[in-house]
């Protein structure tokens, strides 16, 4: 039986950033994945000869080379990387877009201070304030009391369109709750989004994730793919008063033990692999705490993407990323239907101020949808072509019009409900930016279901679930979470959670064992 | 090994963990964390990497003694002493 020093459940962001700490330090760690490929949320696909990545627009929290004390120079020095390696390229400006009223912002938060200046005059003292009081939170305390946001933030703006506004990319980009998001997380999204901003490097997600892999095998660790874990196994502490982790059963019955566990496979997943509800001892709980059953998250996405004939900038597209809502309340919510294309993100990587033209010209739109409506749609209907998607719009090509709304509302066919949400995806973006559809030439769409399959997050929900285990600890000795449902968002937050708590529950104890002993 | 090995020991893991920094012109007398960006998480590789490369230990309650390049010297003069600089 081989016994490691650590596993790690998950080859996304926070594992492999995980693994390579603790591989730097000698320790004997493998990391388990379900997959084929690594990255977890965040990965990337060859489609008829195009390169495509999943989950990542940007990175968020940009950080200039040489500057200090942001979450992006913490991560290069714990992974022992130069700036310069990370390839990063900034955004050239992005949008809230609502009805009637565009926030333009950028990496220099001035701009989106001057734009709310102008667009909500009344407002912008409170903004001020705002800015002054997400500035001076510590999100880094653990421990610190949890609340909610939408209360602190009108203690400021009194707007609510302006409030919906500053929700909308934070929402997009992070949260695991409907409607409202906690404080702590508010204020990590805002400092990621407004302070810092985006980038992205010219290869997009996997040069990252190559960064990663190529750190990580260096350092000695071991990487196992297409190795999913059936359970984890508890057995008894010593002091025979809690429990304590033994190791993992593969799901081909293989058993390997470990003194610790890092899973980041998710609360619910894991709850599932262990087979009992973690709750994490002593941390403050957040407000969808308590000891209830974790909630699988409500929150997933479609996303569409449509190749170009050219650049989005010849079509007058000049943003890199526009958040948007048709409507003045902005509504982050599981939908009743199979999309709500109301509201959505729009990510023209091209418009990254990139050395070199990409190869090809995307436009990708983001939606929320309902898993289990997409989960229960029937994959064999056959209805042809069943799984290659067409171009939008036959009748601008001068073809016969399909009506795709009635063919997916009466067939319950995954792939006509594909057709017919990507092509309402794309119409309903049309007041926010020009209109680029005649210019597709190759189209692809993932739904809730693809996600389901490629994180194994349950319900296919994207951040996970609503309820965090901010510590890490599950109550389980050894057994510890982290990546999203530690609650650390975003590429970087991902790395760092799983970074910190690499550091806190193996290298520092470590540490402290070797002096005692 | 002598002070100016200790001090190009602690350079040499600083030049590491923070490969984007200047290593060239550190004062020995100011603190480490005023003239470049480290925090406690990279002072806490600076004792790993001790402990790593010349096995030397760090307790918790001496990070203090590790705050400038000549704190640095201080403090691991014995503990250093006999010990090979690795490159």
């Amino acid at each position: 039986m081989t016994h490691y020093d650590a596993i790690i459940i998950g080859a996304g962001m926070s594992g492999l950033a995980a693994g390579i700490r603790l591989a730097m330090y000698d320790k004997k760690v493998v990391v388990l994945e379900r997959h084929y490929v690594w990255g977890g949320l965040n990965s990337f696909y060859q489609f008829k000869g195009h390169q495509f990545d999943v989950g990542l627009h940007a990175l968020t929290n940009y950080a200039a080379k040489g500057a200090r004390g942001l979450p992006l120079s913490r991560l290069l020095k714990q992974l022992r990387i130069r700036w310069d390696e990370l390839d990063l390229h900034q955004q050239g400006f992005s949008a809230v877009s609502f009805p009637g009223v565009k926030l333009k912002f950028s990496n220099d938060f001035e701009l989106l201070r001057s734009e709310i200046a102008r667009a909500f005059p009344s407002q912008i003292d409170g903004f001020d304030a705002l800015t002054r009081e997400v500035r001076e939170f510590n999100e880094l305390d653990l421990d610190a009391p949890q609340q909610d946001a939408r209360p602190v933030v009108r203690r400021f703006v009194t707007d609510p369109l302006l409030e919906d506004m500053l929700f909308c990319p934070l929402m997009y980009y992070g949260s695991a709750r409907e409607h409202d998001m906690d404080w702590d997380q508010f204020v990590v999204m805002f400092k990621s989004i407004f302070f810092e901003g985006f980038s992205r490097p010219q290869q997009g997600v996997r040069h990252i994730l190559k960064l990663l892999i190529d750190r990580y095998r260096k350092a000695g660790g071991e990487l196992r793919l297409k190795t999913g874990v059936k359970r984890v196994l508890v057995g008894a502490t010593l002091a025979s008063t809690g429990k304590r982790v033994d190791g993992i059963e593969l799901e081909d019955g293989t058993v390997l033990t470990a003194d610790v566990i890092l899973s980041s496979a998710g609360l619910v997943e894991t709850n599932r692999m262990v087979g009992a509800t973690l709750v994490s001892p002593g941390g403050a709980p957040n407000v969808a705490g308590g000891a209830s059953p974790a909630p699988t998250g409500k929150l997933s996405f479609t996303e569409t993407i449509s190749v170009l004939d050219q650049p989005a900038k010849h079509l007058d597209i000049e943003e890199t990323i526009v958040f948007f809502s048709n409507t003045e309340r902005f509504n982050y919510g599981q939908p009743a239907d199979d999309v709500d294309t109301s509201s959505g993100v729009i990510c023209m990587p091209g418009n990254f101020n990139l050395p070199a033209e990409p190869k090809d010209h995307l436009v990708r739109i983001t939606n929320i949808a309902n898993y289990d409506r997409w989960g229960t749609k029937r994959r064999d209907a056959g209805a042809p072509p069943a799984s290659v998607m067409r171009a939008p719009c036959p009748q601008l090509r001068g073809e016969a019009p399909r009506n795709h709304a009635a063919e997916a509302a009466t067939s319950h066919d995954y792939y006509a409900a594909k057709q017919h949400w990507y092509e309402r995806s794309c119409a309903d973006v049309l007041a926010h930016v020009a209109d680029f559809r005649p210019h597709v030439k190759l189209v692809d769409m993932f739904t809730p279901r693809t996600i389901r399959h490629y994180t194994g997050h349950e319900g296919g929900a994207v951040y996970g679930s609503p309820r965090k285990l901010r510590t890490g600890a599950t109550g389980i000795e050894g057994l510890i979470l982290i990546g999203t449902d530690q609650g650390f968002l975003g590429i970087i937050g991902a790395a760092l959670s799983g970074i910190s708590m690499a550091n806190r529950w193996v290298l520092q104890r470590d540490g402290a064992a070797i002096e005692t002993g | 090994m002598t002070d100016e090995h200790i001090k190009q020991a602690i350079i040499g893991i600083i030049a590491d963990i923070a490969p984007d920094e200047d290593t060239g012109s550190i004062d020995p007398a100011v603190r480490l964390r005023d003239q470049m960006d480290l925090d406690s998480m990279d002072f806490l590789d600076i004792v790993m990497e001790l402990r790593k490369r010349y096995g030397v230990q760090v307790p918790d309650t001496d990070y203090q003694h590790l705050a400038s390049l000549d704190s640095c010297v201080e403090y691991l003069r014995d503990k250093m002493a006999g010990k090979q600089l690795v490159s």
